[in-house]
């Protein structure tokens, strides 16, 4: 049986594919530790491709707003990036949700 | 059902067929890890490696072929040989087991291939000099994958250390062979062609023990076993392995892939 | 299609709740408006709880179907007969490896984990697509997935790249850059066994186009009038088209490419109708769909069990990283 308290923390990944350009946000994965979200994000969203660069973030790390109509958010004052379970650190006792 | 080919004797050819033979196995245990590792990203590293590993393959075989000069291709060096005919180290060819045993022998061959590789890079032969250059960077990606691997299951948790130290006993055993001197080794390195892979062994001890100090283990000791994949006598498990690997080329001879 | 299992839930007994509040009113019909728009919807804009939770659905299911997908493919690279067409299944395996990794990771940007995901696959709660319950029995099997079911989900993921939801859309174009290799790859395959094979390999190919050729049509899903929640997911632009205009576009562009293979489709009743301007095909046996779907076909116990035992073999690995991890945490801060 696996808890979300077990699981490997979520990475977001960051590429810059060719000097001169920005790094641009292409997905996420799971990671134990930085150095492996390093390697993983090369293996899986640039297969190793030789001169790009890689950033990993972990995903409970990012401060974000989202700009546009602000009587669309849902929450304002939320500022994580998703709606994620793990992120939100609850007491043991209850941490069964 | 389609026989098996015959080859010649030729100590250059024996050596390429060394390296191709042991990229090609290797390439071969990973593979049977798709579908089935512990997380869906080290699935995709895992496929990753056997790649670069089939493409040295394939690379060093065609060039073998090439050197022994009887027309044969990378696929009937590959699929069509008699078990004796085939010269990886011993190491490459035994099950992956656990995901210990996987990280573990990837670490001692990829640590060996990368030094190897190295000294590729300058051999009088210039087709293999080119297939080094290349492989040399994909050796030491696929060393820095299987180190950290191996730190973190030897100084990760109870279980983890005692299946690494498990795994440590038995791939040790395999590795005097690596370096074992022969004439094989005495004519590449008069010819320019490669190194003695003996003069590969001080590196390489000195890299494992600091990849294994990083995860708490200690180098096993010393003992006289020397397995003999490079002479073409290999383990049980070698026959089950080209059972599978060969079975398509052997049922339907003169078939077109 | 991947997502076939959308269509053979039961309505959805939880479906739109009423709204409770003027301002929730007002945010749905600004959401209506955006999607009427063709706007996309990002991971922290307002959305129906209805919306969000049918996307998890949808992902996540053809994030197991690209996971599972991997083992019947995944059971001829071992015994890849040449090294060319090795390294190519290899390629072709990994890359469905990572588009559920893809998938998984936008589904994860709806509010739930990978770990529970992975726990609705693993006891049977979350399907996959039907597809993979057959076993591939030959080596021709593997060309003709490549065919038939690579082709088949191209022709339902290229509208999807267009889907109202960013994160999915985005995989979405991901994945179709990456795919247009495996169709091809799976089409030659067979072509040269067809053109420069001997007769034991042209026999094989037959024989596997008769075993896949019907659970291919089946993929796309039960008919248009017995898929209930169809008409909102194309109204949320998640779904673009029917599922039997996507199977009657596959069967037309097929039964070109069976003649040019000179393969024979095991279908008598497949006739050109000038007035439709499409092929007639004959009918499916929806009794194998729906025992298949069920958990009744071939493989179903063993696809689950297969993941099932790669997750449990992994755990002590997955412990002792995060244990590494934690280690190395609590060092850091002390030095």
């Amino acid at each position: 049986m696996t808890t979300t308290k077990a699981e490997w923390p979520l990475w977001e990944v960051f590429v810059r594919s060719k000097s001169g350009l920005d790094h641009k946000h292409c997905g996420s994965l799971h990671a134990a530790d930085p150095k492996m979200a390093l390697q993983m994000a090369r293996d899986v969203y640039t297969r190793r491709q030789e001169g790009t660069s890689v950033w990993v973030v972990r995903s409970d790390q990012i401060v974000a707003s989202d700009p546009g109509d602000k009587d669309m958010y849902f929450d304002p004052a939320e500022d994580k990036v998703y709606r994620h379970p793990t992120f939100y650190k609850l007491p043991d006792a209850v941490d069964h949700m | 059902m389609q026989g098996s080919i015959s080859l010649g004797n030729d100590p250059k050819f024996q050596y390429l067929l060394r390296i191709g033979d042991t990229t090609l196995v290797l390439g071969q245990r990973i593979a049977e890890w798709c579908g089935h590792a512990p997380v869906l990203e080290e699935d995709i590293a895992l496929a990753n490696m056997a790649l670069d590993l089939i493409g040295q393959a394939r690379a060093v075989l065609t060039h073998a072929g090439a050197v022994d000069g009887r027309g044969h291709d990378e696929d009937q060096l590959a699929f069509l040989r008699a078990e004796r005919d085939y010269r990886n180290v011993t190491l490459a060819e035994l099950p992956r087991g656990d995901f210990a045993f996987t990280v573990v022998r990837n670490t001692i061959v990829a640590t060996f291939l990368k030094l190897l590789w190295e000294k590729l890079a300058d051999s009088s032969d210039a087709e293999l000099a080119a297939i080094a250059g290349k492989a040399v960077k994909e050796a030491r990606y696929h060393q820095q994958h299987a180190a950290d691997w191996v730190a973190r299951l030897g100084d990760g948790t109870d279980e983890s250390r005692r299946r690494t130290e498990s795994a440590l006993a038995t791939a040790w055993l395999y590795t005097p062979e690596l370096f074992a001197a022969d004439a094989v080794d005495e004519a590449a390195r008069a010819s320019g062609l490669g190194p003695r892979w003996s003069e590969l062994k001080d590196a390489w001890l000195a890299e494992m023990t600091e990849i294994l100090a990083e995860g708490g283990l200690a180098v096993p000791g010393e003992q006289s076993f020397v397995s003999t994949g490079k002479q073409g006598v290999h383990t049980e498990h070698m026959g089950h392995m080209l059972s599978e690997m060969q079975h398509l080329q052997r049922a339907f001879p003169g078939g077109a892939w | 299609m991947y997502t076939q299992a959308m269509d053979t839930m039961p309505r959805d007994a939880d479906g739109p709740k009423p709204l409770r509040s003027a301002e929730e009113q007002v945010l749905q019909e600004r959401f209506d408006a955006r999607i009427d728009n063709g706007d996309f919807i990002e991971a922290k804009d307002w959305m129906p709880e209805h919306y969000r939770k049918t996307l998890v659905r949808q992902i996540s299911q053809h994030a197991h179907s690209e996971i599972v997908g991997m083992l019947p493919e995944g059971n001829w690279i071992t015994r890849a007969p040449t090294l060319k067409r090795k390294a190519i299944l290899l390629a072709k395996v990994q890359d469905e490896g990572g588009h559920g990794l893809y998938l998984y990771s936008a589904a994860e940007t709806l509010g739930t984990s990978r770990d529970q995901l992975l726990d609705a696959l693993h006891t049977g709660k979350a399907k996959y697509s039907s597809i993979f319950n057959y076993p591939t029995l030959t080596w021709a099997d593997i060309g003709t997935i490549g065919w038939l079911v690579d082709g088949a989900a191209i022709m339902n993921q290229v509208p999807i790249c267009r889907c109202s939801y960013g994160p999915y859309a985005r995989a979405m174009i991901r994945i179709c850059r990456e795919e247009s290799f495996h169709q091809r790859q799976g089409y030659d395959s067979l072509l040269v066994m067809m053109q420069k094979g001997t007769p034991e390999q042209k026999a094989m190919v037959q024989d596997a186009v008769n075993r896949w050729w019907w659970p291919c049509l089946m993929m796309f899903g039960p008919p248009d009038d017995q898929s209930p929640n169809s008409a909102q997911s194309m109204r949320w632009g998640i779904k673009r088209i029917s599922n039997d205009e996507l199977r009657q576009k596959f069967v037309d562009a097929t039964v070109e490419q069976a003649r040019v293979l000179g393969v024979t489709l095991p279908d008598p009743q497949i006739r050109w109708n000038e007035e439709r301007q499409h092929y007639d095909f004959g009918t499916i046996d929806w009794s194998e769909f729906w025992r298949v779907v069920g958990g009744n076909g071939p493989c179903n116990r063993e696809r689950l069990a297969t993941r099932v035992k790669a997750w449990d073999d992994g755990a002590w690995v997955r412990e002792a990283a995060l244990a590494h991890a934690e280690k190395q945490r609590t060092q850091a801060k002390a030095a």
